[in-house]
């Protein structure tokens, strides 16, 4: 099977890439807003709910199986003088309840039996101690800013400081885009977010290489000082546009592999599944238009020096 | 029929061989239901589970607890170090002697044990049978009068000071607080708190006689359905501890204690001394029983016992004599533990969880396989195989290292999935150029690999290192997800690029094709 527009493309990404800031810009800041206001006292300041996960702060939190409607569990909960967070997750009938009162999940269950009538399954119970808690916060920033500074400690030995700077500039929008979208529809941020965007990281990071090594070798055919800057960007599209139909069949599978995890996944995998979804279309249009955009304009400001 | 790529391709068959045979226990032992896993027979299905693969608490349902070791009861930090240590070694004992199948138990860090329990489902009784430090203590009880005026002492106390914490209007304003209950002096629960409140007031404690110490008693359930805790004044040294026990076991009473759980306690030859000299000497006195700084029960001595014989009485369930029994065997541990961390996972949950799993990873493979066999053709199911190798392969080296799959791995086993297909793709893509170019098929096919193989090199070694940097520093389930990538990108260097190159070969070399559709 061959598609066409794949075979031969031949497409000015690099002209383009004016709008590119733009669309990125605009991308950042809402997702820069979304995080502060989700994630930071600043959002809960207005009333907004903070969406970080037990993980990250302390707290319980039970998910029980009940034949009964969500307003009855709201209720029966608060006559046991517990100020819980209730979600419906899943199918009916499964409820998450979140809450920070020192009650045990058995006598949760117990209580809830009592006042509601009915019999209750306790599916899942977690408890994190505010200690753990903000240890485990500690460990996913050491986590994002070891990972970030391991691959661009690869890519300057590999390639250059050049696209080193440009790929990691292009991870943090990846992340800050992403999660920001990720917490605008007020999903909460646990371990496997923390990991999921990890792995967006090593995905999108993928994508960057195979381009930048394709413009490695069209640079190779050049000795440097014989580029113009109409070629450097000729070589820029041609790289981009030779690795076009690979970077969109990769990035089709993977989309197709972790949309249908989104689907049929399950709750337990959903915030993995979400942050790839997203993370795979937004990685794919940053190591296209952001990394080589990037490392193009500071080329030619370089020539533009040197004259 | 022979040629230089032949014995390869024997490889590939026999590695797929080996490996489908050692995924046979994992694949029985997921199908199996739970009535003929009953059939089977403990002995047998422990055998079928060592050789399958580890399923993490998520997917079987169980406990995961994370346990501190309270550094403020112990100065010496080399102490520390080895008390963790003891922690570990004493809640393997409990956990061995309840029968649960494959406890992890180890220490993290300097302070922190982690424990594992697959299958323990019911909170309450791992919390007892592991958060309990099981300190089991003798301790003489005060005689009736010292304890009656200490709690008149607190009476007078209260009403001189007239504060707020009790009512000094009538007489009494602490002992109205207290009832009798079967001879003994005991606070009904509405007002625990209250008591405790007064108990725990420095004036209060300063009136406390030296050398002694209040304990409240466990909860036990009054005829009418409510619930009270005794008081008892008992003597600070403890001549004897549960360090002297050798042996314990659990029964139901006879005679006047008849129905009722019990828990016989045996001493060892130190231990039966010492109980016989205090025995001895305290005929007629009360001998408090204390476990974890509760006094269990606090029976009279008849008599010298010189056997090194003891039972403790007032356990409500035979179930929790059972379990006492156990980790008074284990063993006190050496510090008291504080619960951190604590995450169950019902087994129904676990069930849907692996269902959703691995429907996901059905649909989402079988459509990553008609899409590289429609669009490559013989180079797409090359490629195809290639892919069920790698999960073959990843499944089993799991299998060897004895690692655990979580749902977090089974994500890293479905974005695998996703890398492997990438490079082969860039591979194909490649050659499709250099066929564009012109060129035969022979040397499209070697320009395609060797220029494609560098980038897939530099591509798989990032997410490498960001996995390998997950697995150092992740914490629990990341880490499941981090194993299962790096082993993931390993064998993908292997199957997507030796692998496949091979079968090409064998079809070009051995087979003397022209071409592979591509």
């Amino acid at each position: 099977m061959r598609i066409k527009w794949l075979e031969n493309p031949n497409i000015d990404f690099m002209g383009k890439r004016r709008i590119a800031y733009l669309i990125s810009g605009t991308l950042i800041v809402i997702g820069l807003i979304s995080l502060l206001l989700r994630l930071t006292p600043l959002g809960s300041a207005i009333g907004l709910r903070q969406a970080w996960s037990i993980d990250f702060t302390g707290g319980r939190l039970v998910q029980i199986h009940v034949e009964a409607p969500i307003e009855e569990v709201r209720n029966a909960t608060l006559k046991m003088g517990i100020r819980a967070e209730i979600q419906n997750v899943g199918m009916a009938n499964e409820f998450l309840i979140k809450y920070k009162e020192d009650v045990e999940p058995d006598s949760l269950v117990k209580g809830l039996e009592r006042i509601l009538g009915k019999k209750v399954r306790l599916d899942r119970a977690e408890h994190v101690g505010p200690k753990i808690g903000a240890e485990l916060r500690e460990k996913a920033i050491i986590l994002t800013v070891v990972g970030l500074i391991v691959i661009l400690f690869y890519i300057w030995l590999r390639f250059d400081i050049l696209f080193g700077i440009a790929a990691t500039l292009a991870l943090f929008h990846d992340v800050i885009i992403t999660w920001g979208i990720h917490s605008l529809f007020g999903f909460e941020t646990d371990m496997t977010v923390i990991a999921a965007l990890l792995t967006l990281i090593g995905y999108s990071i993928n994508d960057s290489i195979v381009v930048a090594d394709r413009v490695r070798e069209y640079l190779g055919r050049f000795r440097l000082v014989d580029v113009s800057p109409k070629d450097l960007e000729r070589i820029f599209n041609d790289a981009i546009n030779s690795t076009l139909s690979r970077t969109v069949i990769t990035s089709f599978t993977t989309f197709v592999v972790v949309f249908i995890l989104l689907l049929f996944g399950g709750p337990v995998l959903f915030n993995f599944a979400f942050i790839l979804t997203i993370g795979v279309v937004v990685g794919t249009y940053s190591s296209i238009f952001v990394v080589s955009s990037l490392v193009l304009d500071w080329r030619l400001r370089g020539m533009k020096k040197k004259k | 029929m022979s040629g230089k790529y032949l014995w390869r391709l024997g490889l590939i068959v026999a590695l797929f061989a080996g490996g489908i045979y050692l995924l046979m226990p994992t694949y029985k032992l997921l199908t199996m239901s739970e009535s003929e896993k009953e059939k089977m027979g403990r002995q047998a299905l422990f055998q079928l589970k060592k050789r399958a693969l580890n399923l993490g608490l998520d997917i079987q349902g169980g406990m995961y607890i994370v346990l501190s070791v309270d550094k403020s009861k112990v100065k010496d930090p080399e102490r520390l170090k080895d008390a963790a240590d003891r922690v570990v070694e004493v809640i393997r004992n409990r956990v061995d002697q309840l029968g649960v199948f494959e406890p992890v138990i180890q220490k993290v860090g300097e302070d922190r044990v982690i424990v594992q329990l697959p299958g323990v489902v019911s909170k309450e009784r791992a919390r007892n049978i592991i958060g309990k430090t099981a300190l089991l203590e003798f301790k003489l009880l005060a005689d009736d009068k010292v304890f009656a005026d200490f709690l008149k002492s607190v009476d007078d106390l209260l009403r001189k000071e007239k504060g707020a914490v009790a009512d000094t209007s009538k007489a009494g304003p602490f002992t109205r607080l207290l009832i009798g209950y079967e001879g003994d002096v005991a606070v009904p629960e509405e007002n625990w708190e209250k008591v405790d409140s007064i108990l725990n007031l420095p004036e209060v404690k300063r009136l406390v006689p030296p050398g002694y110490e209040i304990l409240w008693g466990r909860t036990v359930q009054t005829k009418d359905g409510k619930k009270v805790r005794k008081l008892f004044l008992v003597q600070k040294r403890t001549p004897l501890t549960g360090a002297h026990l050798v042996d314990a076991s659990a029964t139901l009473g006879q005679q006047q204690m008849a129905g009722q759980p019990v828990v016989h306690i045996t001493f060892d030859r130190t231990g039966a001394v010492i109980f016989a000299r205090i025995t001895g000497e305290n005929v007629g006195k009360r001998l408090a029983i204390v476990l974890d700084g509760v006094v269990q029960s606090a029976p009279r001595i008849q008599e010298r016992i010189p056997t090194g014989n003891a039972q403790i009485t007032g356990i409500p369930t035979l179930q929790e004599a059972q379990d006492l029994a156990a980790i008074l065997r284990a063993g006190a541990l050496p510090v008291p533990v504080k619960i951190e961390e604590e995450r169950i996972v019902g087994p129904t949950l676990g069930a849907d969880s692996i269902r959703r799993g691995m429907i996901s990873l059905a649909i989402a493979f079988a459509l990553v396989v008609l899409f590289m066999i429609l669009y490559y053709r013989v180079a797409g199911v090359i490629a195809v195989i290639a892919l069920f190798a790698n999960l073959i392969f990843i499944l089993d080296i799991m299998a060897m290292l004895n690692a655990t799959l979580t749902m977090p791995g089974m994500a890293g086993l479905i974005l695998t999935v996703g890398m492997a297909v990438d490079a082969n793709v860039l591979i194909f893509e490649r050659i499709r150029e250099e066929l564009r170019k012109g060129k035969s098929f022979r040397t499209a096919l070697e320009v395609g690999y060797s220029n494609a193989t560098r980038t897939i090199l530099d591509a798989n070694i990032t997410t490498l290192l960001t996995a390998i940097v997950l697995m150092f520093l992740g914490v629990g389930p990341i880490r499941g997800f981090a194993i299962v990538l790096s082993i993931g990108i390993l064998v993908n260097l292997f199957t997507s690029i030796v692998m496949t190159r091979w079968i090409f070969g064998y079809l070009i070399e051995d087979r003397k094709w022209q071409a592979v559709a591509i």
